[in-house]
């Protein structure tokens, strides 16, 4: 029956599965494909790749320490700067409610562990620092330069290890429009709503509308799951995946909508009320002008 | 000339049909603009058959899967149905195609939106009484058929839309016990979705439900024609006469203007504004359902009522699962549209008249009536709001539950508060009309007399306003009489009671005397 109550009470019992998906952190209505390719694997496999990835990095590190130690030692010391810095700005704006140290207060939550990625994704797109308690981090303008924010988000990965700020080629050069679109019809619509044009979650939550976001934040929304949006992660949503679904929600947004005006990419509603005030309201303005000219 | 003499001739020697045409010829109608609506209605439905017959030459009502190779890139690859694929194909790929999908499409709602508006016209004016019972039904029947139509047209790109639809109405089915679960699978050939619900909706869609459409739809304009228009009560306006202007030439000619005025009307909003954007949706997989899901407008009642029914509603009892989440909101669902159809049966038992009625009455001049409709359609209209409660919680930054929990209250609150308010703003305005009628206008002009007292000065209403103001029906509560064996019956009772909560307030019309009084005044 339960498959069945899905379909029925779509809405409600969908806004239900988000909040499971939510508070588990992970996307289960990810392609049955995904999950048997990964089931497939030999167990050693595994241990083989990890292996691998050990040599080929180890490598890596030899022959970068070699090459550019004068390099790092530069790096490093600018990379101190940028945490000091941002230490400095975390105390000013966000202590008051994540703590003096990141810990976590009544106010706000522990930021250890959540990555730059996180930081640059709330302070970026102006959710952060958080203006009054609501039901979800309200959007405002911007209240950090890049480099500020760059500044924030290295104190707070220097804490923990997390997420990082994704690099720009992951997200630009060729993608497949079509595997984009079909990922997001099945792991965002249900929340963003197909067109993106965002949809409501429950207890006055919502999912906002995903045009004209950043690349880079929507790539850092996915990675990070901000407040009830799930974590996809690079098992769930391959980097190419993602950068796929990226450049669909690119393509919905610059192309111009086929067939004329998209009345807010609402569906049935808005084009039922449309045709009630403007389409009705039009024929029913002639036959009073008719009737008018009757008499 | 001699030519269209001796062509005319030669048809009606074969035919006979001057008859009819002469008869049909002088059919009066009034010119009030609210009876243009059943025309819209009638031309909406002459444009989404102009532009269906284009969209079927196009149109592969079939559920094979193909991988679509058109134009749209974001699609290209992947598979869908050949229904999909082929209204895929005449949005981007067939010249014309889109505008016509678009046509057909805005067309449907403008159909049915615009058939709603007529029976509600044809319901607060008293429209469905004798003789126009019968075609009260039929025209019922025609709203039920454009619905029907209407998501058996919604259903068939099979995109991602239109199946979470259909998943709704196997739902529903399966939520019947005992039957149920037979029925879906009659329907859909089999577990759902299945290979056949398309094809078969199709035959549905555009060859059943038109003909019996067509067929019912000529039955109301042949009822309308013998049974004449109503008209609006004025001086010259009787019960056995109809004022207007005769069909020919005067009204064909003005009704073909109008037709084309609709058919513009709709091109225009086709050729500018989106509809049904299936190719955001995608193909249709039981899988995803996205955020704000809804049907068409004339299906957002139904879907309203599934929404506000409280969780929990679901028991299994000996083994059996009753789905009351299901079976209570469409038993509602169904007993507002039975009621719907037969309420000229009922207000004649009520009112126990049986005279017949060709003047239209002014809503104000039945407030009982008028309630019940304001009931009605607060009902109605809550339930459709329900439908779109995800969008009000986003777009007025709302909790959802807060929203759902407020319609829930109003679906109770909302008719009996409508009920009300619109009786006493009926008894109000007729109170009014009552003065007016009587003592003429305020016209605002002060005049002090001799005697140093300050009066308004009253401005006469004109005869053929005042005759507009008095001549109305004024019914009485029923009396209860004992029948011929001298019993008193339940159902006696029960009508006197109705009768009584019907007509106990009312206003009386000025009769003669008291406008006679009131003139010396
Ligand atoms: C008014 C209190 C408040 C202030 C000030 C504030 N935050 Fe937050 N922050 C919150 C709350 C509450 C949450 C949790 C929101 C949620 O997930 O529902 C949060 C969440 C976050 C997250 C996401 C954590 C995660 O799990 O992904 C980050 C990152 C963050 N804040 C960074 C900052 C930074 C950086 C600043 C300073 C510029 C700041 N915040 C200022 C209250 C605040
Ligand atoms: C369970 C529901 C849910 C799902 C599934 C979901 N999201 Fe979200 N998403 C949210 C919520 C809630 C927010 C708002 C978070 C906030 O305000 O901090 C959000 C925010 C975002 C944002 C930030 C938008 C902005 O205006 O800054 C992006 C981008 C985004 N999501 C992309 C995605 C993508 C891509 C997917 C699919 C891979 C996805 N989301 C799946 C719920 C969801």
């Amino acid at each position: 029956m339960s498959a069945q109550r899905g379909g029925i009470h779509h809405n409600r019992s969908s806004l239900k599965e988000r909040e499971d998906h939510s508070t588990m952190g992970i996307d289960s209505t990810t392609k049955d494909r995904r999950r048997t390719r990964a089931g497939r694997r030999h167990p050693l496999a595994s241990v083989a790749l990890i292996l691998a990835g050990l040599v080929t990095t180890g490598g890596a590190y030899a022959l970068f320490t070699s090459t550019a130690t004068a390099g790092t030692a530069n790096t490093a010391i600018v990379q101190q700067q940028l945490v000091e810095e941002g230490e400095a700005l975390f105390a000013a704006n966000c202590a008051s409610c994540h703590g003096a140290n990141a810990e976590g207060t009544g106010e706000g939550v522990s930021l250890h562990g959540v990555g730059a990625a996180a930081v640059d994704f709330q302070v970026g797109t102006g959710r952060m620092p958080m203006a009054a308690q609501g039901p979800q981090a309200e959007q405002k303008p911007v209240q950090f330069t890049e480099e500020q924010i760059d500044a924030l988000a290295a104190y707070v990965a220097s804490l923990a290890p997390g997420p990082e700020v994704p690099d720009e080629s992951l997200f630009e050069g060729e993608a497949d429009l079509a595997n984009g679109g079909e990922l997001f019809r099945i792991n965002c619509a249900m929340c963003h709503n197909v067109a993106g044009a965002g949809g409501a979650l429950t207890e006055g939550k919502w999912a906002p509308a995903l045009m004209g976001v950043e690349p880079k934040h929507i790539y850092e929304a996915m990675i990070t799951g901000p407040q009830n949006m799930p974590v996809f992660n690079d098992l769930n949503l391959s980097p190419e995946d993602k950068a796929d679904i990226i450049a669909y929600l690119k393509y919905m947004e610059e192309t111009p909508n086929v067939g004329g005006f998209g009345l807010g990419s609402l569906g049935p509603v808005s084009e039922g009320l449309f045709m009630w005030i403007f389409g009705l309201g039009a024929v029913v303005g002639v036959t009073v002008w008719i009737a008018a000219r009757a008499n | 000339m001699r030519f269209t003499n001796a062509a005319a001739s030669y048809i009606d020697e074969r035919t006979s049909i001057s008859g009819a045409v002469r008869e049909l010829g002088r059919k009066i109608f009034p010119d009030h603009w609210s009876f243009m609506l059943g025309e819209v209605a009638l031309y909406s439905f002459v444009v989404i058959l102009i532009s269906g017959t284009f969209l079927t030459f196009f149109f592969d009502p079939s559920m094979s899967h193909v991988h679509y190779e058109g134009s749209y890139a974001p699609l290209r690859g992947i598979e869908m149905s050949a229904a999909m694929a082929s209204t895929l194909d005449i949005s981007f790929d067939i010249r014309g195609g889109l505008l016509m999908r678009q046509v057909h499409h805005w067309a449907a709602l403008l159909f049915v939106a615009s058939i709603g508006l007529h029976m509600l016209r044809v319901f607060f004016t008293g429209a469905f009484r004798k003789p126009r019972e019968i075609n009260w039904v039929i025209g019922f029947v025609l709203f039920i058929l454009a619905m029907a139509e209407g998501f058996t047209g919604y259903s068939l790109p099979d995109d991602l839309l239109s199946g979470n639809g259909l998943r709704i109405i196997d739902g529903m089915l399966k939520g019947f016990p005992i039957v149920g679960t037979w029925i879906s699978y009659l329907l859909f050939g089999g577990e759902f979705p299945g290979l056949v619900v398309i094809p078969r909706l199709f035959v549905l869609h555009i060859m059943l439900l038109p003909a019996i459409l067509i067929a019912a739809l000529g039955l109301h304009l042949l009822l309308m024609v013998i049974n004449k228009h109503t008209q609006f009560a004025g001086p010259g306006r009787t019960n056995e006469n109809v004022v207007g202007v005769p069909v020919m030439p005067v009204f064909a000619a003005k009704a073909g203007g109008f037709f084309f005025v609709v058919f513009g009307v709709l091109v225009l909003i086709a050729s500018f504004f989106q509809i049904n954007p299936i190719w955001n949706y995608g193909p249709y997989d039981p899988s995803p359902v996205s955020a704000g899901t809804q049907p068409d407008w004339y299906i957002g009642f139904a879907d309203g009522a599934l929404r506000l029914v409280p969780p929990g509603w679901e028991f299994v009892l000996w083994g059996w699962t009753f789905s009351f989440n299901i079976l209570v909101p469409v038993a509602i669902l169904g007993l507002f549209i039975v009621i719907v159809a037969i309420y000229p049966f009922i207000e004649a038992w009520v009112t126990g008249d049986k005279r017949e009625h060709h003047i239209a009455e002014r809503p104000r001049n039945a407030p009982t009536r008028t309630a019940i409709g304001a009931a009605g359609v607060t009902f109605y209209a809550v339930l459709w709001a329900a439908a779109s409660s995800d969008l009000m919680a986003t777009h007025f930054r709302l909790s959802i539950e807060g929203v759902i929990h407020t319609l829930q209250a109003l679906l109770f609150l909302g008719p009996l508060i409508a009920f009300l308010v619109t009786k006493r703003v009926c008894l109000a305005l007729q109170k009014k009309d009552r003065e007016i009628a009587l003592h003429g206008y305020e016209s605002g002009r002060i005049v002090r007399l001799p005697g140093g007292e300050y009066v308004e000065v009253h401005q006469p209403v004109s005869e053929y306003e005042r005759w507009r103001l008095v001549s109305y029906e004024d019914y009485a509560p029923l009396m209860i009489r004992p029948n011929d064996q001298g019993r008193i019956t339940l159902g006696m009772r029960m009508r006197a009671a109705l009768s009584r909560w019907f007509f106990e307030d009312r206003i009386s019309p000025a009769t003669k005397g008291e406008l006679e009084q009131g003139g010396h005044h």
